[in-house]
């Protein structure tokens, strides 16, 4: 006690410079937050620019069209190189002349010559010329890159054999440049459809000096796309390549068709966290999203419907069925599961995303195939089917696992379908999520019962769908296999056009008869989107013609 | 003090090595491959990539291979990211973090040590509850509550501060603050009980008794033993701050390592793991080692050993 009296007047100098203390911090808060205040935001500032901010989910792997295998790759490349067909504003499937301004093809649609056009050039001078492609689909091919979607030029004859080192000479690769500015391609069988393939960037250009000068046709970690070298023939180029920051592309004056393009600058913001993504865009610091999460799509729906958009796409979001584990091996029983499900109320309560219940596997929306309608839901004949296959009323069936990757909108969705076998099969499955790698093994090396499974089409075409069912093939994962089918696939690879969509329905038919898999929805994407954004356009494929874009 | 130092650094030499045939044995034994995707890959187009990346060498030589490449600073090629090396990354993404990292420690130690010590020489009155009321508040709330907390409310709410990027001073003040304010509870009640122990020791009563003034009393003689349980904890504070960023980074979309480390987990790349891994080790092996110079100068009765 009597210390504390001693110490008191020393007590009050230490209050004082406590309370002074405290009053700087506090002033220097307000100051701080005074000078960094507000200001335009820059949505606004940059739409006034004709800039678009643009979420693009991830960091690209890289911008070398021969390497990439995704969609955040395939954005920012769009912008930067052109192929021979070019992105149509509206329709996927209609071809848009590119490099190529014409073209014909002879009677059976297996060889096709492309007439370049002449004023086409790329970024460090040259000129886009026929022996471009010719080295560019070379270096596809060559199997020392190592290129991951070099199966998408297998349509062109021998290129199989040369990616699989059975020829090693490429001149007997069906592509010839007759001169500069004319190619000629001749092709493994008859592809009506060729031309929207061409749209795909494993046909994009790749400047050979470029790449000679870094590194050689075939080195994987050759530098020639780092910012500094890049060499793009599109309408914008690359400008600015900040990791993980920004990648900024801004208009390109020697491209061909330059004074159509309206904007000056894209800026892509590789935000990956979904929530993230969402809080710039309601800040103003973006004009799309990449995505946006299913729990907010009702809300927007209600208060803000103007800036939610909701394109058709062309995918299925699927469950495949291990065939090799009873039950699953008994049709009856797939087919029962397929029935048992209400898929319209999954994707009006759980999806939310206006995407389409599927009735087939093949997605609508392609122009000359209409999807098929054989999968509905019936838990009557459901039930019966699951009785004759010696469960009924679900008793004696095995406890089963519904396989997902790490994913709260995943989780719902099997959550759902759970709930409906239960309750009207009467049988009880469990659901376990594995991380997104450790799930890939699982489904190639077939170690699940049930998975959930998504499949996007590369080009507006059945085949795209169709093919990956037959025996063996790397992307079938169920283990079924059915030797009719096969050579119906096989027939249709090879078949005249007419032909090969009756072969393909056909198929499908028997796909969706056996039911190695229970389609659930075809997908859409949504995503936000200022509505000051004009000519954004939604397209089966969301493949974006830049050119025609604008702010209105 | 040399030799502390020196035999500290060589400790440090040996956990480095250690640390890096764990994880490289760890990231072997893993399963998933940096090249699998959802479209399945062709096994002459894998055998072709496995091999320039020399996943197709025998388990040991790979090791060996790589440690001798890595004590020599170079840590191998991205297996994901085609035209990057791992070098490239760190040097772009290290000084991001490192900036990042500092301003919130510094923050952690401006806002923290300060009211630890009004808090303890203005024990049981307000300007003692009230501070470490907040600060327990502010070590409950995990990072990734606050900074979107944060970012509602000055970003979203009051528009005064950007929530995403990294282009300026201003993108800095959101993140730090989330980082920074965490560890700043801890360093607040820390200094707290350190100063308030050295405010009952004998010394201190007959200081007073002598009639010496309070504010002396407190800086000149308490301060220094008040501040070692704040010290210690730098080492781990430092090694929180580096884990804490793989959060912030991720919601304020800040151009740093921690993105880098999440990513090359999640995508199995296998060098960029490794190559991270050792820089973060090395990292906190470094504050360790500053933390205990530091503590043996505050405390005149520790030495060197």
């Amino acid at each position: 006690m009597g210390v504390r009296n001693l110490a008191l007047p020393a007590m009050d100098i230490s209050n004082a410079l406590a309370k002074s203390f405290l009053a700087l911090c506090v002033g220097i808060l307000c100051l701080a937050l005074v000078a960094c205040g507000g200001s335009d935001r820059p949505a606004d500032v940059a739409a006034k620019n004709g800039i678009l901010l643009m979420g693009n989910g991830a960091e690209p792997m890289s911008l070398d069209p021969h390497l990439v295998t995704g969609v955040p790759e395939n954005k920012i490349i769009s912008a930067l190189i052109e192929g021979l067909i070019a992105y149509h504003p509206t329709d996927d499937d209609e071809p848009e002349p590119g490099v190529a301004e014409a073209w014909e093809h002879n009677k059976d649609y297996s060889v096709w010559r492309f007439r370049l056009r002449d004023n086409a050039r790329w970024t460090n001078g040259d000129p886009v010329t026929a022996g471009d492609f010719v080295y560019s689909w070379q270096r596809m091919l060559s199997p020392a890159l190592g290129s991951q979607y070099a199966e998408m030029l297998y349509v062109i004859r021998n290129a199989e054999a040369f990616h699989q080192g059975r020829i090693r000479d490429f001149g007997q690769v069906g592509v010839k440049a007759l001169d500069d500015r004319t190619l000629e391609v001749t092709l493994a069988g008859s592809t009506p459809h060729f031309l929207p393939m061409l749209k795909h960037y494993s046909f994009y250009p790749v400047n050979p000096r470029a790449v000679e000068q870094h590194g050689g046709m075939t080195e994987r970690q050759n530098r020639w796309s780092t910012v500094e070298n890049y060499v793009g023939n599109g309408p914008f180029r690359l400008a600015q390549w900040t990791t993980n920051q920004i990648i900024r592309v801004e208009k390109n004056p020697q491209y061909w068709d330059a004074d159509r393009v309206r904007l000056n600058e894209i800026h892509f913001f590789p935000i990956e966290n979904v929530n993230s993504e969402e809080t710039a865009f309601r800040a103003g610091r973006l004009h799309v999203t990449n995505t946006v999460s299913p729990d907010r799509i009702p809300t927007y729906r209600q208060s803000m419907a103007d800036q939610l958009r909701i394109d058709p796409y062309l995918g299925t979001y699927f469950l495949r069925l291990n065939v090799n584990r009873a039950p699953f091996n008994d049709p009856r029983v797939r087919e029962a599961l397929n029935l048992a499900v209400d898929r319209q109320l999954i994707v009006d309560r759980v999806a939310q995303g206006g995407q389409r219940p599927a009735s087939g596997f093949v997605p609508a929306g392609l122009d000359e195939y209409e999807p098929m309608d054989r999968v509905r839901f019936n838990p009557e004949r459901a039930r019966q089917l699951l009785a004759e296959a010696g469960f009924p009323g679900g008793r004696g069936f095995p406890r089963k696992e519904i396989l997902i990757n790490t994913s709260e909108a995943h989780r719902k969705i099997a959550e759902a379908v759970q709930a409906m076998w239960r309750e009207h099969l009467g049988i009880d499955v469990g659901i376990y999520n594995q991380e997104w790698k450790v799930y890939l093994d699982s489904q190639s090396n077939l170690d699940y019962d049930i998975a959930r499974a998504g499949w996007i089409g590369d080009y507006p075409h059945p085949m795209t769908f169709l093919e990956i069912f037959t025996t063996g093939n790397g992307n079938n994962d169920t283990g079924w296999s059915n030797p009719r089918y096969d050579a119906l696939i096989r027939q249709a690879q090879a078949g005249s056009p007419e032909d090969r969509l009756r072969l393909l329905r056909e198929a499908e038919t028997i796909l969706m008869t056996e039911l190695p898999v229970v389609p659930l929805y075809w997908y859409t994407r949504t995503y936000l989107l200022d509505p000051r954004v004009q000519g954004w356009n939604p397209t089966l494929l969301d493949n974006r013609p830049y050119k025609y874009v604008s702010f209105g | 003090m040399l030799k502390f130092v020196a035999l500290r650094f060589a400790q440090g030499i040996l956990v480095l090595l250690a640390i890096y045939a764990l994880t490289f044995f760890l990231v072997a034994m893993t399963p998933g491959s940096p090249f699998s995707g959802e479209r399945a890959i062709r096994p002459e187009v894998l055998a072709q990539i496995e091999a320039y990346y020399g996943y197709d060498k025998p388990f040991f030589e790979r090791l060996w291979t790589s440690l001798s490449n890595a004590v020599q600073g170079e840590f191998g090629p991205s297996a994901v990211y085609a035209n990057r090396s791992v070098t490239d990354i760190i040097g772009e993404a290290f000084p991001v973090s490192l900036r990042l990292g500092l301003v919130s420690l510094l923050v952690a130690l401006l806002i923290g040590v300060p009211t630890g010590i009004l808090a303890a020489v203005k024990r049981n009155t307000t300007l003692d509850y009230v501070p470490m009321s907040v600060a327990m508040v502010g070590i409950c709330l995990p990072t990734f509550v606050m900074g979107p907390l944060l970012a509602l409310v000055f970003g979203l709410m009051l528009n005064l501060l950007p929530v995403s990027g990294w282009y300026g001073p201003r993108y800095m003040v959101l993140p730090a603050a989330t980082l920074g304010l965490y560890y700043a509870a801890y360093f607040a009640r820390l200094t707290r009980g350190g100063m308030l122990e050295m405010l009952n020791q004998d010394f201190v009563r007959t200081a007073r008794a002598k009639g010496v003034p309070e504010a002396t009393i407190v800086w000149k003689h308490c301060l220094k033993g008040g501040l070692i349980p704040a010290i210690t904890f730098l080492g781990p504070a430092v090694a929180g701050i580096i884990s804490g960023s793989f959060v912030v980074e991720t919601i304020f979309q800040i151009p740093g390592l921690g993105q880098w480390f999440v990513r090359g987990a999640l995508n199995r790349d296998d060098f960029l793991i490794l190559g991270l891994t050792v820089l973060f080790a090395a990292l906190i092996v470094l504050m360790n080692l500053l933390a205990d110079i530091a503590h043996v100068a505050l405390n005149p009765r520790l030495k060197y050993e």
